[in-house]
């Protein structure tokens, strides 16, 4: 039982007690019911802060293992395995930091059924904690599979009017590509004997031939999770129905599994592969950059422009990993965090005003910033964050993914980079765009209506973690790039380039 | 990366406080201003003292600099960005050149600073907004320090913090009045001017990051020093590429062709605004940059040549289009886009004294004429104010709903615009102060001996007139018309009779804007002092000389100012035989049209410019995003290719497949389950859930025998 008194079993699983308090409270009680759920989370990012004190950012390694024997059959090794590097320690951080903000917008937000609300939600909290600390396949699927439960029920009751297509599409869409990357998990168990990921990365190299199908079929699961364009037919739907809370964390984590996945599996598992497919992942990316920027010019509906963006800013991501230099993954690990903060910001602000108006149809505001300074002010800060300006986080992101990138060895080209570069013009176009007809020009109809009331307390204190994140990161990233710094150096020099 | 910090003695040590010290009135406004509930007066003092105090720093940093010969000094702050070989840093620069534009900055920017709180105190009454008054300070302030972090930095991506920056601000100015338009009624005009400038900018922004990443990948570096060492053993291609991409950021910044079309709609922005951002400060920060990047330029004379050749080209362009307008404050927009061409043409040419020195003087010039520009608008306000109150207590009788109904159709109640000046004549009479200021302003502007822009742009023609002949003619014919539109400007403005009964009734404005402008006014008479063309008097050239490698130093030509001299006069009499000698009547036609024709036609109209972007980029770039979210994005791939083709064949073969294994009464207790919802699905969707569902459940139960049948029985 050692293993239920590591640092990182009570960071993953702490969620759980609170879960279980809450199964045995009455339902009616349901600000007892959301100030458990708070403690919990809270709880729990305290929790993630002391782990952080514990870990050392000049160690590139893997650090506060917890490494047991779980399942031992028929000479099968599968571990309970749960480490922590640089890699993944900002991801760890991010998730235990966006789940009590969520938490805090749905409290006048959610009323019906409150206890399954919570209970999803931390539920759903201890699978994505898992999927970043868990260093066995084994381990790390089922923690990956484990998370579309909670979000398809979150999507599913307490979404908008199509709520069940789009739970049923997230759902679908993650297992058709999830199904491969088992069979290719599968077929790595069998070939190495183990499922730990550091002993697979020891025990060398594969097969170039195989790496390519193993690399294809990894890429299928997390592709679709990012989602990389072609592949991101879920996510507006899914965006759009499901509620606040669910949309910061889907675009805010959930999104990050996909791309954490390319960094802690494909890169070190199929060196080889991986440098092959450089230049193939940027051609992607650059398309979805430009595509997604395109697509969310064009939409009516708020919610879906943030959603269409996030697939030109995880476009970004995918090209800065995929340069496979230093500033180039550097800078898509810190934009996960920033997309995190920026287009979470976006979710929580429209699900703000949603909640007064109920209609997120772009045209039928105007004037916002007059009537609710506060909240135009800060959607204004959050825009600009999202829309790269120096300064503010988005910057610091976006420009050492494209400095990488054009310089990048391994997509051999600097068009991608040059190319994906218009898609910042783009940025500004749909993200002005959205705050004009928004926030500025004469009051709409519904400004005009609507006794709108600007933020107050509770809202304030939602947001405002975020806004500081944002000045911090733009301003001084220092601290943020030294905890990444030596495992993505590790992680580069590891592959044959 | 880091290059050790001389020590010296100076002031050195306040450089960061040429930044805090504005963020400092910003954040005192912007969180006490509504608790303490600060006055008008109480918001301008501290947001003036806030930018004074850059001033003083700036002061004590110039004069530390002189102390130490012009040694070049550099102050960290923070480390910025540290990832492997990029490390970038707030490091400030110190030298010659950083500290001049610093100056400018910070003198220029708390004049306006100050003459803005008589400004907006009546702006924001006449639009009946009174509360919006802190946060034009707030944004001014917010101006101030990114054009510090812009003047200062020193490496290029610094400069660039402060360059997208001041282009926020600038955003958030042109839209300062963001629900209407320059006429104060209900409308999007405003905005879009705000975002059209945000957006334009954003693509000179982009090829300012490509030669950023050029500049990295081939020089090693965003260090200025670093960057121009490096430079002289590189290939000149990437010289020429990265010197050619950062002209697009210029062009931007600067507002030269083809990208300056967001200039003349950032009028929209209150006058202090178009004096201090889009006159005086802001958009020199692309001849700033040149002149920074000089030792990258000269290595490449062929870019040189592009340079100035946009520049001679936006300088003549713009002038033709200034003669056709009739806004007061357009003109005076395409005249700063038609001297900014000057400036780049000179930087262009390796004129960089030339450049920095008309910079400096036509900041001064321009933004006098700016704002005195808002004292006309403010006065015919104030007459146009005063009639209405008339109008409004002779029929005090009326009900609304009647007097609204005269309000449409009578032609006394029509919409008044005014920054008209065919609205205008006659001016001098009534506000004689900032006649005398406007007068002076014009005389600097035209080129007129001895005030200040003769010095400053006679030299950007002469060095023309020895390098590069067409440039010079182009610059030439540029100057004429400037003189040209000028005159009609003032004949138009403060000669002849009242157009308009708001003209007649115009008042004068108060001290506290008329003061500032009396700075203004002596600086543009003087300002020619820093540079004149005798031996032992190249101040402005021998102290740019600290940091820039060339300098050179001409004395005067008689035959070139003699030439512009003669030109600039005959323009002022040309307009005075056309507007002067009959002034213009309510209602007539402007006396070029008819001669001029066609030609008059599109100066008018700007040449058709806008409408040929809306034409090329604008619409099909719409259509294209359109069609992309609607016909690829929804109707193809989501609507057709995912719920047709994909969920119909994948839900007809597992209703063929799976019909003997599913449990349709668990299936349909499970979509109940789902919610209410539910019902409100479609049946047929329904069924297609259900067939999903089921399918699923199999798909994860095959999963899971598969693996532990394999563990198993391995």
């Amino acid at each position: 039982m050692k293993f239920l008194f590591e640092p990182l079993t009570l960071l993953t699983f702490f969620p759980l007690l609170g879960v279980i308090v809450l199964l045995f409270m009455n339902s009616e009680a349901k600000t007892a019911i959301r100030w458990v759920a708070m403690v919990t989370s809270l709880l729990t990012f305290g929790i993630s802060l002391w782990v952080l004190s514990q870990f050392n950012a000049s160690n590139p390694d893997l650090q506060l293992v917890a490494k047991y024997s779980w399942i031992n059959v028929a000479g099968w090794n599968i571990y309970y395995y749960l480490a922590v590097d640089g890699l993944s320690i900002l991801l760890v951080l991010l998730t235990a930091f966006l789940t009590p903000i969520s938490l805090l917008s749905t409290w006048t937000a959610v009323e019906e059924r409150v206890k399954d609300f919570m209970i999803f939600f931390l539920l759903l909290e201890v699978g994505m904690m898992g999927v970043f600390l868990a260093q066995d396949l084994f381990m790390f699927y089922v923690f990956w599979e484990f998370t579309l439960v909670p979000m398809y029920f979150l999507i599913g009751l307490w979404g908008g009017p199509r709520r069940i297509y789009a739970a049923v599409k997230f759902f679908l869409y993650t297992m058709a590509g999830s199904i491969l990357m088992l069979v290719a998990i599968l077929w790595l168990g069998i070939y190495g004997n183990t499922f730990s990921v550091p002993d697979l990365i020891a025990k060398g190299s594969i097969p170039t031939g195989i790496q390519w199908w193993l690399f294809l079929a990894f890429t299928a699961a997390f592709a679709i999770k990012v989602p990389m364009w072609p592949l991101h037919s879920w996510l507006p739907d899914a965006h759009v129905e499901a509620p606040t809370a669910g949309s910061v964390i889907l675009a805010g984590v959930l999104l990050k599994m996909g791309t954490y996945g390319f960094l802690r599996f494909n890169i070190p598992l199929f060196p080889e592969a991986t440098v092959k497919a450089a230049p193939w992942i940027a051609l992607f990316a650059t398309i979805g950059i430009i595509y997604g920027a395109a697509v969310s010019y064009a939409q009516k509906d708020v919610k879906k422009l943030v959603a269409y963006s996030s697939v030109s800013h995880l476009g970004f991501v995918m090209l800065g990993m995929f340069a496979l230099n230093v500033q180039g993954v550097s800078g898509a690990i810190l934009q996960m965090i920033n997309h995190g903060l920026s287009t979470g910001a976006l979710f929580l602000l429209i699900g703000m005003v949603y909640e007064q108006t109920h209609t997120r149809e772009i045209k039928v505001y105007g004037g916002l910033w007059k009537v609710m300074p506060i909240f135009g002010t800060i959607m204004l800060i959050a825009s600009l964050s999202s829309m790269g300006l120096p300064g503010l986080n988005g910057f610091v992101g976006e420009f050492t993914i494209l400095l990488g990138a054009f310089g990048s060895k391994a997509i051999g080209s600097p068009w991608y980079a040059g190319i994906s570069a218009i898609g910042v013009i783009m940025a500004a176009v749909y993200i002005l765009y959205m705050f004009q007809k928004m926030f500025l020009g004469p009051a709409g109809e519904i400004t005009q209506h609507h006794q709108l009331k600007d933020l107050n307390w509770r809202e304030l204190l939602t947001v405002t973690p975020l806004l500081i994140l944002m000045f911090w990161i733009g301003l001084y990233p220092a601290p943020f790039f030294n905890l990444i710094a030596p495992a993505v150096e590790k992680l580069i020099s590891a592959l044959p380039l | 990366m880091h290059l050790s910090e001389t020590v010296t003695s100076g002031f050195f040590f306040l450089a960061p406080w040429l930044v805090f010290a504005p963020l400092t009135g910003l954040l005192i406004n912007l969180i006490f201003g509504k608790w303490f509930k600060f006055s008008e007066k109480m918001v301008g003092t501290v947001a003036s003292l806030a930018s004074g105090a850059a001033f003083v720093v700036s002061v004590l940093l110039a004069y530390s600099v002189s102390i130490n010969h012009g040694e070049m000094v550099r102050w960290r702050l923070a480390e910025w960005i540290h990832v492997g070989t990029l490390q970038l840093d707030w490091t400030f620069r110190m030298d010659s050149l950083s500290t001049t534009m610093m100056l400018v900055v910070s003198g220029v920017g708390t004049l306006i600073h100050i003459y803005a709180i008589g400004y907006m105190h009546e702006d924001v009454r006449f639009k009946k907004e009174e509360g919006r008054f802190p946060r034009f300070f707030i944004f001014l302030n917010l101006f101030i320090a990114a054009m510090m972090i812009l003047v200062s930095g020193d490496s290029y991506m610094m400069l660039f913090v402060g360059w997208e920056g001041v282009g926020l601000c600038s955003f958030l100015l042109i839209g300062f009045w963001y629900e209407m338009d320059t006429l104060a009624r209900p409308s999007w005009a405003n905005s879009n001017a705000a975002k059209k400038a945000f957006i334009t900018n954003r693509v000179g922004d982009f090829g300012f990051l490509i030669a950023g990443f050029l500049m990295f990948w081939y020089l090693g570096s965003f260090q200025f020093d670093q960057v121009f060492e490096a430079a002289k053993s590189a290939p000149p291609e990437i010289i020429v590429a990265i010197t050619l991409f950062m002209l697009v950021g210029v062009a931007g910044k600067s507002a030269q062709i083809p990208l300056y079309i967001w200039l003349p709609d950032a009028m929209a922005g209150p006058t202090p605004v178009s004096a201090l951002i889009h006159a005086a400060t802001m958009v020199t920060a692309g001849v700033y940059l040149v002149t920074r990047s000089a030792e990258i330029y000269t290595l490449v004379p062929q870019a040189q040549y592009i340079v100035a050749m946009v520049g001679a080209g936006t300088a003549l362009f713009a002038a033709t289009i200034a003669v056709g307008q009739y806004d007061i404050k357009k003109v005076l927009a395409y005249s700063t886009i038609s001297q900014l061409g000057f400036m780049v043409a000179a930087v262009g040419m390796g004129a960089y004294v030339a450049g920095m020195f008309h910079l400096i003087t036509h900041a001064f010039f321009k933004a006098l004429l700016f704002l005195s520009a808002g004292s006309v608008i403010l006065g015919m306000e104030r007459g146009h104010h005063h009639l209405a109150h008339a109008h409004h207590e002779s029929k005090p009788a009326k009900g609304k709903k009647s007097s609204k109904e005269t309000h449409d159709d009578s032609h006394h109640d029509e919409i008044f615009d005014p920054g008209d000046m065919r609205n205008m004549g006659g001016l001098r009479k009534t506000m004689p102060v900032t006649f005398w200021l406007y007068i002076i302003g014009t005389l600097a502007l035209a080129g007129i001996f001895p005030f200040a822009g003769f010095w400053s742009k006679d030299e950007i023609l002469l060095d023309a007139s020895l390098h590069f002949t067409s440039i010079y003619w182009q610059l030439t014919l540029a100057a004429f018309l400037t003189a040209f539109y000028m005159g009609r400007q003032i004949w138009m403005v403060f000669f002849g009779e009242p157009r308009h009964a708001a003209a007649a009734h115009a008042e004068e404005s108060p001290k506290v804007m008329t003061v500032p402008l009396m700075v203004l006014a002596a600086l543009s008479i003087l300002g020619g002092a820093l540079n004149l063309p005798f031996e032992g008097f190249h101040n402005l050239g021998h102290w740019l000389g600290y940091t820039l490698a060339e300098v050179e130093s001409l004395p005067l030509d008689l035959k070139v100012a003699g030439i512009s001299t003669v030109l600039a006069l005959a323009a002022i009499l040309t307009s005075w035989l056309l507007y002067g000698r009959n002034p213009l009547k309510a209602g007539q036609i402007d006396p070029l049209k008819r001669p001029l024709g066609f030609i008059f036609t599109g100066m008018e109209n700007k040449w058709f410019v806008d409408e040929g972007y809306f034409a090329i980029i604008i619409n099909p770039f719409k259509k294209l995003s359109q069609f992309l979210a609607d016909v690829i994005d929804w109707q193809f791939w989501h609507d057709f290719v995912h719920d047709t083709v994909i969920l119909g064949t994948y839900n007809w073969l597992s209703e063929i497949a799976l019909d003997h294994y599913a449990d349709q009464k668990g299936i349909d207790a499970f979509a109940n389950w789902l919610g209410t919802a539910t019902q409100s699905v479609s049946a047929t969707l329904r069924k297609i859930q259900n067939g999903f569902v089921r399918s699923y459940a199999l798909s994860v139960m095959l999963g899971v025998v598969l693996i532990l049948g394999y563990l198993i029985f391995k």
